[in-house]
Formats: C-alpha cells, structure tokens, sequence
C-alpha cells in the first residue's frame, strides 16, 4: 500500500531527463559528493591545460625537489616540473581514455549480451563459457597479454579496456534479458508479431539501461585503475607522459626526498575511483524505475 | 470473563513518507476465549497492520500513536522488547501466509520444533516434536521430523507452523491468511486441521483474510476494515445476512459464488478505486465510491454507532438501509445480449501434448542415458465455439498455463493439432502470419508484468493497431480506453501510476486491439482485489457480447470459472478429466477429482451445507506421473489395479458430461449426492 503511493509520482520519462537525474544525485549526501568528485575532475579535464600554472614538462631546475608552497601547491618533482600541472594535465588523458574505453565495452556488451539471452541456444551457451573463461583471467594479466601482442602504444590502451570489459558487461546485459524476456509484455509483443529488433531494442532494452549504466560508471573507475596500473608497471604509456601511475612509479625511486610527488598522483587516482563508486551507488537509487 | 483480547481505539500511523501516513484509525475489537474472530480487507485495508500491532510485532516506521492492546487482561502498549519476549510464543502466536520463509531452511523440522522446549531433556523435547506433529495430523511425523523444510510440501510446512504456534497453547492465535498460498484441496485439509484445534483448544482465535469464503466457514464474529477504517462489525450471520454497510454489501456482491452463472446472476462491481492511505477522503472514506452517498458523508465523519448489541456500523444510513428504505448495494451490469448460438468452431484442439526436457548433467549425456522430460499437457482435445467461453479450472502444475502458451505459440515443443477458425495453426508463432496473429490474443496472468514500465498506456496500444490493423490513429486507441471504461487522458500515464486493476484493463484492451476471434486468458482476475475482480468479469463479459469473442479462460477458481463459461474442463496433471456444460457441472455424475474441488471450496454462505470429500498427500511430480489414471494416486473413489493399469475411457452422460473414469456413469451418480448446496440469491 504504501509502496504504491510513494512511486506513483515518478514516471521513467521523469527519471530519464538528465537534470531530474542531476538533481536527485544531489538528494543525498554521498552520492552527492561523489557527484562533485566526478564534476571536478571532469572540469579539471576540460580546462586543466589553460589553468596550470606552469607547462607539462616544463623543468625548472633551480626548483627541483620543493615540498608543496603558495608557488607549487603540490611540491615539484626530482626534475623540477610542478606536480599540480601534471596532475591536472594527466586528468584529461586519463579520462579520455577510461571513458571512451568504458562507452565502447559498454555498447558492444550491451549488443552481444542482449542478442544472446534472447536468442538462447546453443550459440548462447558456447558464447557465455568464452566469456567466463576470458573472466577466470585476471584483468591485469589479461592486459599484459594482450598490449604484448599489440605493441606499447597508446591507442592499444583502449583496445584492451574494451577487451577486458566486453565480457563483463554482457553477461550483466544478458542476466537482465533473461529475467525481462519471459515477462508478460514482452510475450504481447510476439503475440503481435513485433520483429526480434523491435523486440530487443523497444522492448528490453529499456529495462536493462538502469543496470547498465550503474554497470557502465563501476567500469569507468576500475578501468581509471587499470589505466593507473598499466602506468606504474610502465606499460602502454611512456614517459614523459603525465598518465598518474607512471607519475607514482617514476617518483617512487625519489619517495623519501619528494614524496608530494608520489602521494598527490595517488590520492588523485583514488579520489576520483572513490568519487565514481559514490556517484554509481547513488545512480542505482536514483534510476530505480517503479514497477521495471 | 477476560476478554483474550481487547482492542481499543488503536491508531497506527507509518512515517516513511514526506508525512505520517494512518494504516489503522481508532479501531477496537475484542475476542473472547473460544472465539474465532474473523477480520477482512482488501490490500491497504490495515488488516495487516492491525494483525502485526497485535503482536507488537511492527516495523520500524510504523509507530502506535494511540489506543490500548491486551491480551489476557494484560496492557502489551508501552512494554519493552525484553517483557514482551516471554508474551510471544506464550500468549500471543502467529501462522503466517508464507510458512516456508518463516520456517529455517538450515535446520531440521525436528529441531526447530523442539527448540522450544528448552527446560526437557534432549530426547524428551524430541519426543514432544514428534508429539506435535502427530497433533497436527502428519502421517509420518518421524520422517518429517528429520526433513528440512524445503522437503516437504507446502500443506505439510504450514502445518508444521501451526503446530508450533499451537505448542506453547497461547492465549491468543493470530492465524494471516494462512492458506492464501496453497491449492484448494489442500486449502480445504489444512482449514479442516484448524478447524478442529480450534474446536478442541478453545484458543481464541484472529483470522485474517481476503477470502470471504475462508470467514463464512470459519468465524464466529467479523470486523470489515476499508482503507484504514472499521466500518461494520457484528456476527457471521449478520453480516452475511444483512450486511448494513454499502462496503459490506458490495464485497458480498462482487464474488460470483459457486454454482452461479452470468446468464443467471450479473456481478455487482464496486466502481472507482481503493484509496491510497496518504489521500485518504477526509470524512467517510467509503463515500467516492459509495451509491447512497449523500452530504453529510463528504463533510463529516460518521462515528461508529452500535447497531444491536454485538453489532456496529460505521455509516449514516445504515437505519435507513435496515428499514429497506435505500438500497445500499452497487448497480448490477446489464445482463449480457442473448446470442443466437453459432456452430462455428473457433478452436479446436487435438492431442495437445507439451513436454519440457529436463537438463542433462555432463555424466548423464556422456552415457548417452534419455533425456528426462516433464508432460505439463498431455493428450488434451477441446473444441470452443464461436462466440462461447470455455473455462479451464486446475491447481497448479496441472498445466493449464503451459495449454495456453501452446495454443498461442509460446512454447517450442507443443505437440498435436491445433485449429484455429478452420485453420490449422504452425505450433511455433514465428511461424504465423500478421491474419493468425491477430485472431488470437491472450491476457497474461500477472497485470504488474503485462505492460512495459517504459512505454504510456498509448504508446502500448498503438502498436497492436499499427501492426495488426494498419491504423495510426490517436482516436481509436481513446476508443479503445473508452472499451475498458478508462478515461483518454489515460493514455498519457505510465503503467506505474496505474493501480493493478487499472493495468489489466489496459491488458485487456491491447488484447481486443487487434479485434481477435479467440482471447485466451489466464487466470485474469487471481492477483485482483474481491471488488476489482466482478468489475474485470463484468468488463470481459461486456466485450465477449460486443465483438462476438471466444474466450479461453484459465483459473484455478471453480467458482469464477463456472460464473463465466458455458463449457467447462477439469483438468488434472496435463490431462482432462472432465468436460461438462456449466449449467450440469455443479450436479452428480462428477469425476471424483471434480467432486473433491467443489468440496473443497469454503463456500460464501454460512448457512450451506457441503459434502466433506478430502484427498490423500499432494499432487505427484510430473516427472514420474502415475501410469493408469493419473488421478489414482489420491482418489477417493479408487477401485482397484484397473485405476493404476489401464487408461480411462471417456464417457458421456445424457447431458452431455464428459468424464474420464473407469467407474461407469451410472454408478457414479448412483453413488455421488449434491456435494453442496447454498441458496441462490436474487
């Protein structure tokens, strides 16, 4: 009785306008500063290069090693570069690329999962233990493999972001048909004869876009991770590039003189993956449509 | 004497929304020892609610703001978590709906029984488990004792709740809906058990039910909650004789009761909604929907006023209702349009037959052994005239969804020959043309899963149109709303902003969209309100007559099944077992399974009598169905290895009855009286 009245307000076109979702994110502590984490750091990566105070490589060499001062809020580094502009320098491409990574295993996912629990079959069947066998690989080693085969360059990041996360996402795509596909409006729609097309893309669909996207934004930060990792073991991108985890392993042999240079790209790693499970947790909530 | 339970002016209200919300408003009632107290409502009636304050047992939002609880004299308001512990069990216990989640599913049934005798000795507390389940008529306690409880059926499992409820011998017993979930023959065992606990106990009793049936049978006083409210209480018999409020009567109304048929007795449907508890009407909350509503009822509150001794009303009129002089009961829906009978077939079904393979291990595939499979319909013929209502009645598992879903292509592996208006149907829908399709439309079980939650109430009926009709016309789907006595803006709204009976209006209107031949529905009105359900009926019978409709209806309820069908088929395991014309369904010969559902269902008026035919353990697993005739396992009327080696023949009565059994006709009507009888009412 009382779930009733306290849904029948929301409709799904309302919880689909991106202000409304905007707002409601905002409803709640947590996931409202998760919200602004991830705000921030876009911002950061929008306009990062004009506000940094000084160039990605530029080297002052009479300012080698400072702690954090009023002149280099995060300290420099054993080379003299001021580690707040390489921070907010490697925001963009650290973004970029998780992102995009993320949208393009996201959308083919969504295509394979959906076909394939909907189809079922033996097809389905075969398609899935690929699937949980590439998953019994961890995603680390899955990557070392496969940048082996590709080469260190820097668009062989994104390959294995998509990769390494396809299978993921369409077994969450596929999880959400099969509950979906025995439902009863989906049943009226063969009865009237709807094409498979309409049927997966109308009909499901929709049902399945709050999960993925809740999926889709815990993507974007475990694959901030492993863009970070790939970084610090000195794989995919190569120095002088400001990407944060080859910024920690290139301070990690001067940790005892300029530890600023080690920490501020590591507490910029984990801000921004905290910042992104906050704002995926508060997705979950706020996209919850009544009655799907 | 001390009343086992008193109730007074008990308010509670729920505070999780934007404001506190009244689930209960200034409700008193009071049991005595020995007592069964019935207590009925509809979903947000607060019958619920009021069950779970009496037990001090309610969640964290809802708060008791006023009133006075006792059980045995002794005041449970105001008592802490620890004081209340040794009331529970004690004085105070409860049957819940669904045993099988209150129940541990990690420990034995022996155990969690004798769990509760703390003070004895192991072997001893064993032995009073087994005492307890002997009580409640197990038959073979030791083995159930050392099951776990997803062992054993779902009859078996409420049993084992009741014993427990029952083994500290409570003051009170707090019984909520407590065979809501189980199919009606082993409903009709598992009242018959409580029946006589009750009877032998003298345990004062709260029954809480939707079911008005169940109450007929069972209580000796009532109390009707609507929508927070109490609005009558008295005697069973008063009640069901003279109900004095409008709420009242129309529930009484809004069930066709066993043995009724639409050509006899049109349904009387409460119109308009329940209201939701936070837009409660400020004064009568009966008043929108109520017939002899007049001023006063929209501005004030009636109080509760004694109307007898042991009787209460909360309503102005209800002196006027008792003289006669207003007619407190809904308006009957006109009586359907007398058609000429058509011998046209509409559907014809031969040899159905659907099995689902059960999976292989990886073992069973590698020594090549046979596939397992389930026959969930098997060897079924009908035929449904144009124009007329055959109705399927079965519990479940006897396979009256997975018929349906042959008959419209829904599963892969139906077998037999199915024809639809002359033309055979291809077993698969991917194989039907747009012409087939749109000849043949089905209603789904549940309205909350019908609709898509993201598209409108009007972007899901264009698309039938559009695909099977060829219109693209706003105007015809408000027709169509129209056709289900839905208002246009409707087509606007989302399904979530639709109450249950609302959405399987629009279910039935995307069902008559692309004007079919034959609509096959199932079980359409199961998961509806009592007053929702008639109007459901009463809107199927309406479009039937219009459009000249056949319909294929699906329930496990005999008594809506007869109400609506001219033809009727019992079905058993997959397979028929009767096939008789509804006005001969009710009268000897009957199929001894046939007898035992009309036995089996508590009938809607306390003073009918009915025949007590009781069926042996639960229905057997389709996975191994008993050779012969399936039903031999449990039939009463078991006449020897025939029954168990050879198929039954089928045989016809002279009105036309069909059924599937080894004892001739003859003999069986012989043998078989009346298995109910109730008076008919105007």
């Amino acid at each position: 009785m009382t779930k009733e009245s306290t849904t029948a307000g929301v409709t799904p076109a309302r919880v689909w306008r991106p202000f409304t979702v905007l707002t409601r994110l905002f409803g709640r502590p947590a996931s409202a500063a998760g919200t602004s984490i991830v705000l921030i750091f876009l911002l950061m990566a929008l306009i990062g290069p004009w506000i940094a105070p000084y160039g990605v490589n530029e080297q002052i060499p009479s300012e080698t090693r400072q702690a954090p001062s009023p002149d280099h809020w995060f300290g420099t580094d054993h080379l003299g570069r001021d580690v707040f502009s390489r921070v907010l320098f490697g925001a963009r491409d650290i973004l970029l690329l998780a992102g995009l990574g993320t949208f393009l295993a996201v959308l083919a996912g969504t295509a394979i999962g959906l076909l394939s629990g909907y189809r079922g079959g033996t097809f389905d069947e075969a398609l899935m233990r690929v699937f949980d066998s590439l998953l019994a690989i961890p995603a680390l080693l899955l990557a070392l493999l496969l940048l082996g085969v590709v080469g260190p360059a820097r668009n062989a990041l994104l390959i294995v972001i998509v990769f390494v996360y396809t299978p993921i996402v369409a077994r969450v795509a596929r999880s959400v048909v099969l509950s979906v596909k025995s439902k009863g409006f989906v049943q009226a729609a063969r009865m009237r004869g709807e094409s498979e097309t309409w049927i997966i893309f109308r009909e499901i669909l929709p049902s399945a876009f709050p999960t993925l996207t809740v999926e889709g934004a815990l993507r974007f930060s475990y694959a901030i991770f492993l863009i970070a990792a790939l970084g610090f073991l000195g794989i995919g991108v190569q120095p002088p590039n400001p990407n944060w985890g080859l910024m920690v392993a290139e301070a990690r042999e001067h940790v005892f003189q300029t530890p600023w240079a080690l920490w501020m790209p590591a507490l910029a790693i984990s801000v921004l993956v905290i910042g992104v499970n906050l704002m995926a947790d508060g997705l979950r909530r706020v996209l919850r449509v009544p009655g799907a | 004497m001390i009343p086992a339970l008193s109730v007074e002016d008990l308010t509670v209200k729920y505070r999780n929304g934007p404001g506190p919300v009244t689930a209960v408003r200034e409700v008193s009632l009071e049991i005595q020892p020995g007592e069964v107290h019935g207590l009925v409502g509809e979903s947000g009636s607060g019958k619920t609610t009021l069950a779970l304050a009496v037990m001090r047992h309610l969640p964290e939002q809802a708060v008791i703001t006023s009133g006075s609880i006792r059980v045995d004299g002794q005041e449970l308001i105001g008592l802490s978590p620890e004081r209340l512990r040794p009331i529970w069990g004690s004085q105070i216990a409860m049957v819940p709906q669904d045993p099988l989640s209150a129940l541990n599913p990690t420990l034995r049934i022996g155990k969690q029984l004798s769990e509760r005798f703390e003070a004895l000795s192991r072997s001893d507390a064993r032995d009073k488990a087994i005492e307890l389940l002997e009580m409640v008529q197990i038959a073979d306690p030791a083995r159930v004792a050392r099951s776990y409880p997803h062992q054993i059926s779902g009859g078996m499992q409420q049993r084992v709740m009741i014993a427990m409820a029952l083994s500290a011998e409570p003051k009170l017993l707090i019984l909520d809906e407590p065979t809501t979930g189980l199919d009606s023959t082993t409903e009709a065992v598992v009242l018959d058990l409580i029946r006589e606990l009750m009877r032998a106990r003298q345990t004062a009793t709260l029954y809480v039910s939707h079911s008005l049936g169940v109450i007929a049978q069972f209580a000796d006083r009532l109390t009707v909650l609507y929508a927070s409210e109490l609005v009558e209480h008295g005697s069973k018999m008063d009640l069901f004789e003279n109900p004095l409020h409008p709420y009242t009567c129309g529930l009484l109304d809004s069930v066709p009761r066993l043995g009724e048929n639409k050509r006899e007795i049109q349904l009387r449907s409460i119109e308009g909604r329940i209201p939701s508890l936070e837009d409660l009407p400020s004064a009568c909350v009966f008043a929108p929907r109520c017939p002899v509503v007049i001023d006063i009822c929209q501005e004030t509150r009636p109080a509760l006023e004694g109307a007898g001794a042991t009787r209460q009303v909360r309503c102005y009129r209800w002196e006027e209702t008792r003289a006669g002089e207003i007619d407190p009961r809904q308006p009957p829906a006109p009586p359907p349009l007398e058609r000429p009978t058509i011998a046209e077939t509409a559907l014809q079904i031969e040899n159905l037959e659907v099995r689902y393979d059960q999976p292989r291990s990886l073992a069973e595939w590698l020594r090549r052994s046979p596939r397992q499979s389930v026959r969930a319909v098997d060897n079924v013929r009908l035929t449904i005239r144009k124009g007329e209502t055959l109705g399927l009645v079965g519990e479940s598992g006897s396979g009256k969804t997975s018929l349906a879903q042959a008959v419209v292509g829904l599963v892969d592996s139906a077998e037999g020959r199915v024809e639809l208006f002359g033309a055979e149907l291809p077993t698969q829908i991917k194989h039907r043309d747009r012409e087939t399709l749109s000849r043949l439309q089905m209603v789904m079980q549940n309205p909350d899963e019908a609709l898509n939650p993201y598209l409108t109430v009007g972007q899901s009926l264009s698309r039938p149109l559009a695909l099977l009709r060829g219109i693209h016309s706003e105007e015809e789907v408000r027709r169509l709303l129209e056709g289900v006595r839905l208002p246009p803006e409707y087509a606007d709204r989302y399904p979530a902003q639709l109450s249950a009976g609302e959405k399987q209006r629009v279910a039935i209107a995307r069902a008559f969209a692309a004007m079919p031949g034959l609509v096959l529905l199932d079980e359409p009105v199961s998961s509806l309100d009592v007053s929702v359900q008639a109007s459901i009926l009463n809107l199927l019978n309406r479009l039937q007559t219009e459009h000249g409709t056949s319909l294929l209806l699906i329930s496990h309820d005999i008594s809506v099944v007869g109400y609506m069908s001219e033809t009727v088929g019992v079905l058993y395991l997959g397979q028929l077992m009767e096939l008789a014309p509804s006005e001969n369904l009710f009268d000897p010969p009957y199929h001894p399974y046939t007898e035992a559902l009309l036995s089996a269902i508590p009938l809607l008026d306390p003073k009918a009598t009915q025949e007590r035919v009781r069926l042996r353990g639960g229905i057997p697993s389709s996975l191994e169905p008993p050779s012969g005739c399936p039903f031999h396992t449990r039939c009463p009327r078991f006449i020897g290895d025939i029954c168990i080696e050879q198929t039954p023949p089928w045989q016809e009565d002279k009105t036309g009855k069909r059924i599937f059994c080894h004892i001739p006709v003859s003999d069986l009507r012989r043998e078989q009286g009346q298995v109910f009888a109730m008076r008919k009412r105007e």
